[in-house]
């Protein structure tokens, strides 16, 4: 439904979604930049933290996440039913690949072991620094994270 | 029933108009008179919004760990930051923002969510008031 109002044909739906599948979730590929062009997820998700790429988590995660919005780590990010919906559609179709291992969804992109394992090099003092704050700052580090582009070269550590 | 279609769109297009009409006219001194309505109709003793009650409930916690100004700062004529996230959020004085105050459905939203974790409760419209009283006297 939702695939089909942003891919034209069904072929290229599928392309989308087996690419979407295969991406970070596994670290097999090295996508780094991803595309998050709705706008009602923007509007509502990217007020207190960036948008991050639906990509990044599997369907279930994003189901666990939506399902607790009164409760959002630890804050209220309740939704009118309708955006709720909208939103968790979205999500779902461009969700990345459960783990193989039937393992409990993550519900922090930071727990994955792809985020782990790109982030293995950085120093622990970096994410406790005030510039820093918190892994879901990404845009600490990634300057352009707001634009879904995590790629090397618009990384700049703070200091 | 079946009518014809020219019989519908007249009053269709009239409907969508009044419609979309208050999304574009809101402004702070409607939300200010709002606020004022409801608050005289929980308490018939209502004695009018105070800027400095406003700035005081702003910035002082109510029980939680966050205030609001623990995200939005000491002076909302400037930019934010989430106390979580680190994420910069956009001023919160109409003076500074012309975004904010211009929609009922934002201002219900964040009124609900951003009550409930400072106060663990709703905010009463003379709370509301209070604070928006002190928003629209600060100037860029």
């Amino acid at each position: 439904m939702a695939m089909n109002m942003l891919a034209p044909t069904p072929a290229l739906a599928l392309i989308g979604a087996l690419t979407a599948a295969f991406l970070p979730v596994t670290g097999q590929a090295d996508q780094e930049v991803f595309r998050v062009d709705n706008p009602a997820y923007q509007a509502e998700c990217a007020s207190c933290h960036i948008a991050y790429p639906p990509q990044l988590l599997p369907k279930e995660s994003w189901r666990a996440l939506m399902s607790g919005l009164a409760d959002h780590f630890g804050t209220d990010a309740t939704l009118d039913a309708k955006t709720a919906k909208e939103i968790q559609s979205y999500l779902e179709a461009h969700a990345g690949r459960a783990r193989a291992d039937g393992a409990k969804p993550p519900l922090r992109i930071s727990e994955t072991r792809w985020f782990r394992h790109e982030h293995d090099e950085v120093p622990s003092a970096t994410w406790t620094s005030p510039a820093v704050k918190s892994a879901a700052n990404c845009a600490a580090c990634h300057t352009q994270a707001e634009r879904g582009d995590f790629s090397e070269r618009s990384l700049r550590l703070p200091k | 029933m079946k009518l014809p279609l020219f019989l519908l769109s007249g009053p269709l297009a009239g409907l969508a108009f009044v419609l979309a009409l208050p999304a574009m006219a809101e402004t702070p001194t409607d939300f200010l008179r709002a606020f004022e309505q409801e608050a005289r109709k929980a308490d018939p003793a209502f004695q009018g919004f105070s800027a400095e009650r406003g700035r005081q409930f702003f910035r002082q916690p109510h029980g939680n760990d966050w205030s609001c100004a623990s995200c939005h700062t000491d002076n909302p004529a400037g930019s934010g930051k989430h106390a979580k996230t680190a994420k910069v959020i956009a001023p919160l004085a109409p003076a500074a923002n012309p975004e904010r105050f211009a929609s009922a459905a934002k201002v219900e939203k964040w009124f609900r969510r951003n009550c409930n974790d400072v106060l663990g409760r709703t905010c009463t419209a003379q709370e509301k008031g209070d604070v928006l009283a002190w928003l629209t006297t600060i100037r860029k």
